[in-house]
């Protein structure tokens, strides 16, 4: 067996025992493996250990046209592929300078509210799981289920959906999907009492949440936490209602606030935000308006495929994107929107040709990670499962 | 819509409170700006960039106390070859910008940023891995994706896509 390398066994003093948590431990949501040095249960320092699941496809996209990379970005945060994929193909439109016909954008606000509502089950069953309620995670599943449905319905694909394209998306939605859509949110917040029925209240839940993994506000912004972990800690940022992105100034929703600082106001932040997002999607229902899916630039965007077969132009138009891509200005742009877990930032570089010249995707799960230390050191073993997941971590973010 | 032209010039930036401050505390630490896109660009000057963060984190106002990232791009073959990217955020002002040093390609260095934020942390971990950038007073300067043993920097543009076999 290779010992281990000097940096994991430090010792830190003659009482004090090195323990790894994961990479395989279930509680650690996936592939983050935690370096514990721990004096009896308290643990005193916390370091994690990351790169188990690095693809290198910052690497890649450098390698492909700009329209190549959509899929890659599904697979990035792969609970919330379609916020990935929206941050991208909004830094690249920017980089264009492409408008957006108004169907196609509030087709993205609803999109992008089913995908933070799915994520946000995710994210409660399994830590209610974690927390020991079992019920939860089925209950949760089962609603998450619908939403990927309504994914497949749209896009064909239930997780890794590339339904976002660079000038609008990429299908018309079918028959009956608003329908289906209306059923579901009108369900939604039943579901979501029924949740809350089985946590909010119940005593052991409470104990394991309420004043523990605590993080002050000014820790919270030094370390970079961001999304719902920044808001439980009475920071007031969403990026929904500060720098609006693909219309959501048009629609009204309240930003969830506390400042409890503990795992307790991240589930209370997470639990509303879910409310306020059935209600964006009711908006975006009621709203809709008709029109094109798609960007009126025969460059960038595909034809349909029925101008294909009678339009000599569309013919050229889909020949020359699919085979030597389009060539994008040249400059940078950051374009962040808010997903689900916090800011999502796309950094592109372009120098003029059809690929990027460097892509940096600022993961959220990357940013909050740093404050699991700070949160954990001092304080007991089992609290660090409720601290991981009360941070929400997807490690396909945190790796890239 | 059609692009504007970038704006590069720093005589008509200088109403911009950001550069603003910058050229009052200290004009030498500037090399450049560029407005494009509606995001304003500053090159600060390799040595001064610690200070520059602290200057503009402690803006009464308008404080960019956020770190949203940090990274680098890779010109080769030109030189100088490497640019780190830092794109703040000024959390109560909904402000954004963006500082950016030039570093040549032999032994690349610069001072950390971890004093200033210390979510600098991981990022710099990152740059140094991914693009070779050592930080100079970083608490814990190691490979952070790659394994501790590897050999390279795989995010530079000579490191081949499909990695050395």
């Amino acid at each position: 067996m290779t010992p281990l390398p000097a940096s994991l066994a430090e010792p830190g003093q003659d009482n004090t025992l090195v323990l790894n948590m994961g990479p395989q431990h279930p509680s650690t949501h996936g592939v983050l493996r935690l370096v514990l040095e721990i004096d009896g249960e308290t643990i005193i320092r916390l370091r994690p250990e990351i790169g188990y699941l690095h693809t290198g496809i910052e690497k890649t996209c450098e390698a492909k046209f700009y329209q190549q990379v959509v899929p890659l970005t599904d697979r990035i945060d792969y609970l919330c592929p379609l916020t990935n994929n929206l941050t991208y193909c909004l830094a690249v439109e920017k980089l264009l300078g492409l408008e957006i016909p108004p169907k196609a954008q509030w087709m993205r606000v609803l999109m992008n509210e089913l995908t933070r509502i799915n994520s946000h089950l995710v994210w409660l069953g399994t830590h209610a799981m974690d927390l020991g309620a079992m019920t939860v995670f089925l209950y949760c599943f089962r609603e998450r289920e619908d939403v990927l449905r309504l994914f497949e319905m749209v896009s064909g694909q239930r997780m890794m959906t590339s339904y976002f394209r660079i000038g609008g998306l990429a299908l018309e939605p079918p028959l009956g999907f608003f329908e289906k859509v209306k059923k579901l949110a009108d369900r939604l917040p039943g579901n979501i009492d029924e949740y809350e029925g089985l946590l909010t209240g119940n005593p052991i839940f409470l104990m394991r949440t309420k004043g523990v993994a605590k993080l002050s506000p000014d820790d919270a912004i030094a370390l970079g936490a961001c999304g719902p972990t920044l808001r439980a800690s009475g920071v007031d940022i969403d990026l929904r209602r500060d720098a609006p992105y693909t219309g959501y100034e048009n629609f009204k929703f309240k930003v969830p606030l506390s400042d409890g600082c503990d795992v307790f106001a991240r589930y209370v932040c997470r639990v509303q935000e879910l409310r306020e997002s059935v209600g964006i999607v009711q908006q975006a229902l009621a709203g809709m308006p008709e029109g094109p899916i798609k960007a009126d630039a025969p460059k960038v965007v595909l034809p349909d495929r029925e101008k294909m077969k009678t339009q000599m132009e569309a013919l050229i138009y889909h020949f020359k994107i699919i085979t030597e891509g389009f060539s994008v200005p040249a400059g940078e742009v950051y374009q962040a929107v808010e997903s689900p877990r916090g800011e999502m930032g796309y950094y592109i570089v372009s120098d003029g040709t059809a690929k990027p010249y460097r892509v940096h995707m600022r993961g959220p799960s990357y940013a909050n990670l740093q404050t699991l230390a700070q949160m954990c050191e001092g304080h007991l073993i089992a609290d660090v499962v409720a601290a991981v997941g009360s941070i929400d971590i997807v490690l396909g973010d945190v790796d890239r | 819509m059609p692009l504007a032209p970038p704006i590069t010039d720093i005589e008509q930036l200088k109403s911009h409170p950001v550069l603003a401050r910058l050229l009052d505390t200290n004009a030498s630490v500037v090399e450049g700006t560029k407005f494009d896109r509606d995001e304003l660009t500053i090159w600060v000057d390799k040595g001064s960039i610690r200070e520059v963060c602290a200057i503009l984190r402690d803006d009464p106002a308008c404080p960019f106390n956020y770190l949203a990232d940090l990274t680098c791009v890779d010109w080769y073959p030109s030189e100088p070859r490497l640019e780190v990217v830092y794109h703040l955020l000024s959390i109560s002002n909904k402000e954004r910008v963006r500082l950016k040093v030039r570093l040549s390609g032999s032994s690349p260095s610069i001072e950390s940023v971890t004093s200033v934020w210390p979510s600098a942390n991981f990022y710099e971990r990152e740059v140094f891995d991914l693009f070779g950038v050592r930080f100079t007073g970083h608490p814990n300067l190691k490979r952070i994706m790659m394994p501790d043993d590897w050999e390279g920097h795989p995010l530079r543009k000579d490191y081949p896509v499909e990695g050395y076999r």
